[in-house]
This record gives structure tokens, sequence and C-alpha cells, in this order.
């Protein structure tokens, strides 16, 4: 009960009341951010806001939301998924080069069964064998990039081809708006439903909230974590496919770019890495957010290495902050 | 009778060890003098990156962060070495890689952050900041560097890397074993409240072992560059292997428990088993998943350990 | 009973210790409010005081393990800054915690060298103390929890302190080297040196101490002289004015528990400190436990929830063996657990109503869409029955204790009880709030239910229950009716002072 580090009671009443308000509702100082952001890369180069480009962001936008959303659900219950990056390089890949084989639908069923095994591995180490989720998803994503290139060795004569759909998805626009959005919106209602409105979701907390309390309370906390990493897994696949149709160029690091910015989205849109809170809906502000960051980036000519520092100290400074904020209690 | 008891399981990784240079042998009869130099080179960034590694998990925390300190410090000297002799930009590469371990252990005493979410985002603070100094190979390694690590050393087959590795982790490790600081970071991963009842500084103690675990990073980075002769400002792939080979070498996730001699010598028989690979003729890419799966499946018997030490309590 | 220490004719020095006015909170709960304590040059002072009276808190602030909000420590009449254990002992104040505070994966000498501790000095001692054969190169984690405090102790006297504080040493440890530990602790105070001695063990406080300042509630309610009888002197102190917590409901006629019982348990143990616990629950039937703190009723309720296994002996729940591996298991069979630690069942950022509903959506099957308005119904009725203030929604951790109390109560009444195990359930909240709490449980058991009430406040025992087993050391030592179930008669069979085994 009492700590080695025992906390002043009465400090920063302010920031306490601050931090609640933002805990309790993230997306809306995340929009504004992002307002402001956009704002500012207008004044940086006036004349870049136009419908074109807003429609290019949210493009890009979407990969990024849907392997957040992996980050979020596992952050929930205090895990992270750094495998979702090559589980989606896999998937597309896998897609890639059997689609002239055995034709599109088998070759992307294919493909969300790579999000599968991974993810029930996944859950055996982090549910069963109680490894450090961040551990045991760098592990398999380091098995999983050793199994995708030695399945290259096999089918890299055959040629790639992608399936009609996804590039309908990945390049086509509807109104202005990339057709990504009529996979996209649905994924994310199914999401928020899940998050708000199923057991399954309501468990994700409770596990991550406190885990004990969840097994007082009759929860087989395994089970749990064994379906939240192959869910996990299978978005990942989901969107390794999507994002084949927007590059159209399946590679061996396709989606690898993207695992860090994921876990950047999730934690800036307001979910604590050590569980019991989040919101996709942040999580889908912040995938923009770090969209619009990166233009200003590359307007910056900032170079690559100081984008990924950049990234790696705003998950460490709003980490630290919420420690902050919700030890005063 | 109590030696062979306290230290059984070095003990036994040795004779494992043994065992697999024994096969290793019968699977290539050539294997000899010059195969055992470049198993030991190539182990070396392997050694100081776990070295590392078993600083901090003694002190019963985690640094993901290592691979991408030991990019900064190869990055470092080999653009350093381009101006300046090779010895100085040795000691500011140590230097600069003590600072970097100093302050992950100082944000994470000071945050309170978990040091495994800490040490993530510092990951990748880093691997920007080893890109920043070099954004693609390139710089170059003094050439004593290169040379210290090749061929052998006083009598044939005692390969040059292995006495130059034994050497820097006895020099660092040994005396600091010895010291107060040293039964410092044992109690503080052994028990944190005892430890601090027992009137241990606990914060400053922590914040010392990730400096040291810089400083062996730094080495680490120090050996990638004389053995590739350049600058690589991508980080490697020793973050997992550096965890399996600690936890393999007999120490405890969570702390407390176990030394550099372990871990090291379970360094050995990771690159020992990939070498039996090679010579078996194995593809690359499928050594590389059957070192992972080693790898995750050792981390996984470590969980399952800790897990058990930890229920009766 | 005078509340103050008597100022001192014979001067400053005389005095090792002195903390006057200490108190201290944590958050709402307010640990301390005014707790003094003196030491004397040749005195050993026993502290006493009742479970949650504040004892463990002015312990760890007279060690500098926490800084008190007000009042004042000096040591040898200086005031004592002491901001760390380590500078506790350096001025002077030595203490050996309840819990062993030595390095396990570290031998003897490296935990000596960690505090300077002279390795000859620690030796006399180690063999004054019964142990001269210690080996310095023994790993602390290989030996067994009586050497463990011996050696706390031995590396205590090693450093010469002029306090020395002894918390609970007594309770790990054989007859015979109680017995030495006792001698030891005399003959500092002979050598003009203080002891704090903290133990629940009257005998040994008879034959040790010279004084006892005893505790209640935060506050320093008496200093005694210890003589012969003090014991009900002291009892009395610690259980004080009584607070009005209401009257009985008037009983509901109940059958006699003649039928099966509900649960039976036999022989039960279950390290390290359940021993041999025998009993029967009926339905209709509020059965209390009463124990001081660690005679094994956390491993008994522990066990009983499914969250530890058993050494030995048997549970039977409606005459059918039962062995839980999980919590999950031991809710199937109807025993719905309510743990003395609010923050052990909350999930403290979520909804009031999420944390009442959430045993609905432990099972896989029922992992798909909430069953929303069944679940309101239910939850809005547990709320309604337990009045719980509800004002505060959007998180429990905003909730008073009291109604956070309510919450994790009110879970396993919207999910349906057939036995409750209520582990201290009033324990720091407000009277209010308790005077619901007993109605509610006579309530549930006229409804059938069958109840297991541990409480650490004797008074609730005849308010709340009908019989009440008595467990101490380990063992149940009484089993009392609640007619007969006054606060000394308890209070005494606690402490082991009805039983022939009680000595110990």
């Amino acid at each position: 009960m009492s700590d080695i580090h025992p906390q002043a009671e009465t400090q920063a009443r302010p920031i306490v009341r601050i931090g609640r308000f933002l805990k309790d509702n993230p997306v809306i100082p995340l929009i504004a951010l992002l307002l402001l952001l956009i704002g500012t890369l207008e004044l940086m180069r006036p004349g870049i806001i136009s419908p074109f480009w807003a429609g290019n962001t949210i493009k890009f936008a979407i990969p990024l939301a849907m392997l957040a959303a992996c980050q979020v659900l596992t952050m929930l219950t205090g895990g992270i998924d750094l495998s979702v990056g090559i589980v989606a390089t896999a998937s597309a890949f896998v897609a890639a080069t059997l689609t002239p084989l055995v034709g599109p639908v088998p070759a992307m069923l294919v493909a969300m069964a790579v999000g599968v095994v991974v993810g029930v591995v996944n859950g055996f180490g982090t549910g069963i064998a109680r490894v450090h989720p961040l551990i045991m998803t760098l592990g398999t994503g380091l098995i999983a990039s050793g199994c995708l290139q030695v399945y290259q060795r096999y089918v890299i004569a055959t040629g790639t081809d992608i399936p009609a759909i996804l590039e309908w998805l990945g390049t086509g626009r509807t109104a202005g708006l990339p057709n990504g959005i009529f996979l996209f919106v649905p994924f994310a209602v199914f999401v928020l439903w899940l998050m708000r409105y199923s057991g399954f979701g309501r468990l994700l907390f409770a596990v991550g909230s406190n885990e004990k309390a969840a097994q007082l309370s009759g929860v087989r906390s395994w089970q749990v974590l064994m379906a939240l990493y192959v869910l996990s897994g299978l978005i990942a696949a989901l969107t390794g496919l999507l994002y084949l149709g927007m590059i159209r160029a399946p590679s061996l690091s396709l989606a690898n770019p993207l695992m860090l910015p994921s876990v950047a989205a999730a934690v800036i849109g307001g979910t604590s890495i050590f569980g019991g809170r989040g919101s996709f809906a942040g999580a889908i502000v912040g995938a923009l957010i770090l969209r619009v960051i990166e233009t200003m980036l590359t307007l910056a000519r900032m170079p690559e290495g100081a984008r990924i520092a950049l990234f790696g100290l705003i998950i460490l400074a709003v980490t630290a902050l919420y420690v902050r904020f919700t030890e005063q209690r | 009778m109590s030696f062979v008891r306290r230290n059984a399981w070095t003990l036994g990784l040795v004779a494992l060890m043994v065992v697999l240079l024994g096969v290793t042998r019968l699977i290539q009869p050539n294997f000899g003098v010059s195969g055992l130099e470049s198993l030991a080179r190539a182990a070396l960034p392997f050694a100081f990156a776990t070295a590392a590694m078993a600083v901090v998990v003694i002190v019963g925390g985690i640094d993901l962060s290592v691979a991408s300190m030991m990019a900064v410090c190869s990055v470092t000297a080999a653009v350093l070495m381009q101006t300046m002799g090779g010895v100085p930009a040795i000691l500011i590469t140590l230097a600069v890689g003590t600072l970097m371990g100093l302050i992950n252990g100082v944000l994470i005493v000071l945050t309170r952050v978990p040091d495994i979410v800490v040490t993530l985002a510092m990951l990748f603070v880093w691997e920007g900041t080893a890109l920043l100094i070099l954004n693609s190979p390139g710089g170059i390694a003094a050439p004593f560097l290169r040379e210290a690590i090749a061929g052998s050393v006083l009598i044939h087959g005692l390969p040059k890397a292995l006495i130059l590795m034994a050497i820097i982790v006895a020099v660092i490790w040994v005396p600091l074993k010895r010291s107060k600081l040293g039964l410092a970071i044992y109690a503080t991963g052994s028990d944190e409240n005892a430890a601090f009842r027992s009137g241990v500084a606990v914060g400053r103690t922590k914040a010392a072992a990730y400096a040291v675990c810089g400083l062996f990073s730094a080495f680490g980075g120090l050996s990638l560059l004389a053995l590739t002769g350049i600058g690589e400002p991508v980080p490697g792939p020793y973050l997992l292997a550096a965890v399996a080979a600690v936890v393999l070498g007999g120490a405890v996730l969570g702390g407390g428990i176990g030394g550099l001699l372990g871990p090291i010598i379970a360094v050995f028989i990771l690159r020992i088993i990939r070498t039996i690979l090679t010579l078996a003729a194995v593809d690359p890419n499928v050594t590389t998943i059957v070192e992972g799966t080693i790898m995750v499946g050792v981390v996984m018997f470590g969980a399952f350990l800790m897990m058990r030490g930890r229920s009766p309590s | 009973m005078t509340s103050q220490t008597d100022p001192m004719s014979s001067g400053v020095t005389d005095t090792l210790l002195d903390a006057q006015n200490v108190a201290k909170s944590f958050g709402a709960v307010r640990a301390l409010t005014d707790a003094s304590l003196t030491v004397r040059r040749g005195e050993v002072v026993a502290l006493m005081g009742a479970n949650g009276a504040g004892k463990s808190t002015f312990v760890k602030i007279l060690t500098g393990a926490i800084r008190p909000d007000k009042g004042r420590v000096t040591i040898r009449g200086a005031e004592a800054r002491v901001g760390s254990p380590a500078e506790a002992r350096r001025s002077g104040l030595v203490p050996v915690y309840q819990e062993p505070s030595l390095i396990p994966d570290l031998d003897i000498s490296d935990n000596l060298r960690l505090g300077d501790t002279n390795a000859d000095t620690f030796r006399h001692w180690a063999a004054e103390l019964g142990h001269p054969e210690l080996r310095l190169d023994a790993m602390i984690r290989d030996l067994p929890l009586a050497t463990l405090r011996i050696i706390d102790l031995a590396r205590a006297l090693a450093s010469t302190p002029d306090v020395l504080l002894l918390d609970e040493l007594t309770a790990a440890l054989p007859t015979d080297l109680v017995e030495r530990v006792l001698r030891v602790a005399r003959q500092q105070a002979e050598d003009g040196r203080g002891v704090i001695y903290i133990s629940h063990r009257f005998a040994e406080i008879a034959a040790l101490c010279d004084r006892a300042t005893v505790l209640r509630d935060g506050r320093s309610v008496g200093d005694v002289d210890i003589a012969p009888g003090i014991e009900d002197r002291v009892v009395e102190m610690m259980l004080g004015a009584r607070i009005d917590l209401g009257q009985r409901a008037a009983e509901t006629a109940r059958p006699k528990p003649g039928g099966a019982p509900r649960l039976r348990v036999q022989n039960l143990a279950a390290a390290p400190k359940l021993i041999d616990a025998s009993f029967d629950l009926h339905p209709g039937e509020v059965l209390g436990v009463v124990a001081l703190e660690g005679q094994g009723q956390d491993e008994l309720f522990e066990v009983l929830a499914g969250m530890r296994k058993p050494a030995g002996g048997t549970v039977e729940i409606d005459g059918a063996p039962a062995l839980f591996r999980h919590p999950a298991d031991a809710i199937a069979a109807g025993l719905k657990f309510v743990p003395g630690n609010r923050a052990e069942a909350l999930f403290r950022e979520r909804s009031v109503r999420e944390n009442i509903a959430m045993p609905f959506s432990a099972r896989a099957r029922a992992w798909g869409p909430l069953r929303l308005r069944h679940e309101k119904a239910r939850v809005a009725e547990a709320v309604e029955r337990l009045q719980i203030d509800t004002r505060a929604q959007g998180e429990v951790q905003r909730l008073s204790g009291g109604n956070q109390q309510k919450v994790t109560i009110g879970r396993w009444l919207a999910h349906g009880v057939e036995t409750l195990l209520l582990f201290d359930p009033t324990r720091g909240i407000d009277v209010r709030t308790k005077r619901q709490i007993y109605p509610l449980v006579r309530e549930l058991a006229g409804q059938g239910a069958a109840v297991l009430y541990y409480t650490s406040e004797l008074a609730e025992v005849p308010l709340a229950c009908d019989r009440a087993v008595v467990i101490f050391n380990g063992c149940v030592v009484d089993i009392v009716e609640a007619v007969d179930a006054t606060e000394e008669r308890l209070m005494r069979a606690a402490y082991g002072l009805t039983s022939a085994e009680g000595a110990a």
C-alpha cells in the first residue's frame, strides 16, 4: 500500500483538473491541435491546403489509423503489438505473390491467416507464458520476418499481381475522398462498437485497468489476451492488404515504417500505454496529426533521423505527462 | 563443492558450449583456428550488447535501446576517426555511450515511467540520432581497431577478439561487482524495498547501472565498427538476442540474480548454433527463424521461471 | 487515562526518543491524527493498538520511511530530520521491521556490507541470539524465516543503536528464541539504551516492557506502566469509547442451521500462515471471522475465493468436494469474494455501472453485444438497494471510500449471491455506510445466502453475525455465539488469552 516514494498530496491542483478533462475528452483538444497544425502548415506554404491535399492526407492516414487500432486495443490491456508492421508487410507480400497462383480471394484469405498465426503465437506468449508483450511481439516479428525471407525465396519467380479490389480501395477516389474510407468507416465503426458496446471490449479495459480485479470478477485473462492478439494480427493483415493497394509495389519492408507512427498515434490519441484507458477516435485524429506533422517536416526538409527521434520523444513526453497527471490523487 | 553448486548453471553452459563445439567439429572436420577466430569476432557485438543488457536486468530493469545506442556509438566513432586519431575517438565514443545510458537511467528515475516504456521511446530517439550523425553507412575505422579483433594472440587458436572482450568486461565488471555500487545494484534488483531500508540510494543506483549499460553498448558499437570497417546507422538485431542470452545465461528478468559470465557464454552458445546451422548448409533465412524461435522460447522459459519464483511469496 | 507524557524533571539527556503530535494522511484517509511516544534511557516501551490504529504508519514515520504531515520527532534532544532509513540509522534509531529487510539474493556478509555493519560484532550478537554457527556466506533466500529475523536483529544490534525498534519480531520465532530475544532486549535497556517493542502478545509485553503506549484511531490514548493485571486496562484502551454502530435489526425468524451446510471447511491449511481451520457455514447464516492481523485469515479467504491453492484439508460445497484453480471456478460454485482492499476489486478508471456489471461479461460466451437493458436493470437494482451515491459518475476512483466499498458488494448483488465472502467490508469507511452494511448482510442471510464475514472491528460481530470463529496463529481457537460475543471476550480470544495454546 505505502510506496517507497510517497506522493505529496497537495500539488498542482489545476494541472490535475486540466489533466482530468483531457483524459475524459481527448478528442476535443486533439481536433483543436489538428486545426492549429493545419493553420501553421498553410502559413508555412500558402496555398498548400486544398481538397486534393486533404484527400491525400486522409488516404495515407487510414492505414496508420488501422494499425493504431492494434496498438489502442492491445494497450487497453497494458500491452503493445510491435509485430503489426511485419504482419502487414507479410500479408501484403503473400497476397501479391499468391494472386497469380491461386486467384485474388484465396490469396487474400491466406494473407489474413498470416495475421491469425502470428496473433496466436503472440497470444500464447503474453497470455499463457506471461512474457512482456513488448518482448514477445518483437520476437514474433523477428521470426515472421525470417519466415517471409524464406517464403520470398520460393515464390519470387512467380511474379506478383495485385487484386483489383485492393487497387480500387487503395488508389481510387470517390467525390474527392479516397476509396479507402469504404473499408475504413465500417472498420472504425466496428472497433468503436467493440470497445464500447461489447463484452469483449469491456474486458479489455478491465484486464488493463486491474487484472487482479478482473480475475476476481471471474475473467480468465489468458482467453482475453489470446483473442486480443489474434484480432490485432487480423487488423494488421487487413491493413497490409489495403496498403498493398495504395503502394502497389510489394516489398519485404512495405509497411515497416508504419510501426512506430502507429504507436505514436495511439499514445497521442489519449491511450494509456499502461492500460485501462484508450480511445480509438483519439487515435484516428492522432494519425491525421502525424500525417500533417510529417508534411511539415518534409516541407522543412527535416531529415529522416530527426523524424524518428521526434516520434520517440513524443511517445516519452506524452507518457511522462500521463504519469504526472494520474499519480496525483 | 559450494563453488560447483553456486555456479552450476554457468558450468552447465560451459559444458553445453564444449559439446556444441564438438558437434561443429563433427559436422565440419575442417573447423579449426580460423573458424574459431571468425566465431569470436562475429560474437563480439552480441557479447557487449548482452553485457550491457545483463547489467540493467540485474538492477531489475531492461533496456530496449541497447542496439540503437550501439548504432549511435558506431557512427560517432566512424565519423570521428575521419578527422582525429583513433584513441581520442574511442574515448569520446565511450563517453557518449555512458552519457546515453545515464540519460536513459535518469529519465526512468525522474519520470517514474516504467523502464520498458522509457527505453522503447529512447530506442527511437537514439536510432534517429544515429541517422542524424550519419545518414547512410560511412566513415572509417582506424586500422588498429580492425587489427585488434583479427587473428589470434599469444598462442595459435586463442582468438584476439575473445581475449579483448574478456579483458574489457573483466576490467569494468570485476571491480564494479566488488564495489559498494555493485552490491547496491544486486540489492536493488533483488528487492528494491529491502534495499531502500538497508540504506541503498535506489534511484542513483539505477541510474548508474544504466550508465554502465551505455558504456558496454559503446564497446558494442566500437566492435561493430571494427568488424565492418564502416559506421552503420541502422540498429542491428541485437536487442532480442541480448535479452535471450541474458535469460539463457542465468540472469532472472526481474533482477538480483546472475552475472556477466553466464550471459556471455550464452552468446557463444547461440552463435555456435548459428555456425552449426550454416555449416549444415541450412538456408541463412531459415537459420534466422530457428534462432528467433530459440530466443523467443528461451525468453518464454525465463518468464515462466520468474512466475514460479514469485508465486510463493 | 492521561494522554500526555509527564514533563520530565531529570532533563533532556534522559530522553532518547521523543515523538510528539505526529499526524499523517494518505489522500482522504487519516492514518495518524495525533500520535506521541517517548522513550527514556533504560526503558523498554511497548507500542500497542488494535488493527488499523496506525501503528505501522507511526513506525514508518519514526524510522524515516515516510515523512509526517505534522508533528516532530527528536532523538537525543536533536530534531531528527530523517528522510530515509539510512539517515534514521545514523541518528541512532535502528528498526527491525515486521518483514525481513534483507536482500534475498545476497549472502549474509554482503548484506552486512550494504549497511556497513561490522561482521565480528554481528557474529557476537548472532551467537548471543543462539546462532553461533551462522555461516556468513549463506544465501539469505536459503535461510528459514526464523533465522532471518535473528539476522535482522543481530545486524541492528551490531550498529549499537540508541533506540532499538522491534516490530512484531517474535511472531515467526520458536519459543526458545523468543526467550533469547527478550533477554537481549532487556539487556539493551539495562545498558542504558532504549527499546520500542511492538507485539500482539501480552505475555511477552508483560515479561519485557516497562511501559506501554496505546494507539487508537491514529491517536495516542494512553501511557501505562506495565503491572500484573494490566491486560484488561489495555484491552479497554484499545477498544475505546465505542461509536454507536446502530442496533441489530430485529431478527427475522431464522431456522436453526440444522440442515446440510452450504460450505464445509475441514482442517484447511494454506501457506504461509493458515495451519488448521475447520468450520461449517449454513445457508441463512452470517459467520463472523475474528483474528488479529496476519493470523491466517487472508489465506483462508484466498483459498475459498480460488486465488490460492490449499496445502491441505478440504473444502466442500453443498456436500461436494471443491477445488478452485481460478476465481472463475469459485464464482461458478457460488462463492463471491469481496476483498478487504477495495483497490484489488475495482476498475478505478471505469464507471460504477461497468464495475458492477463486469461479471456479466466474464465468460467467453458473453463477449458479444452487451445486454444493455438487462444490465442496466440489474445494476440499478443493486445501486438502489445499497444506496450508492452515483452523482460522481464516470470514474469509480472519484467516489468516496464508502461508496467504492458498496460498489464491490453491489457487483455480487447484481450477479446473484449464494455464498458471500466479505473480508473486512467496513475497513476505513464512514459510520453511516457501516450502518447500512450490517442490515444488508442480515437481509441477504434472511433471503437464504450464506455469508462469511471477517471483520477487524469486533463491535461488528454482534451486529452482523450469528456466530464467529476466532483464528489465532493459523488455527481456529474458538467459536463464539453472537449473544456471547462481547468485545472483551472476542479480544481476549483473538489475543489467544482464553485457551491454553494461546501462550505459544
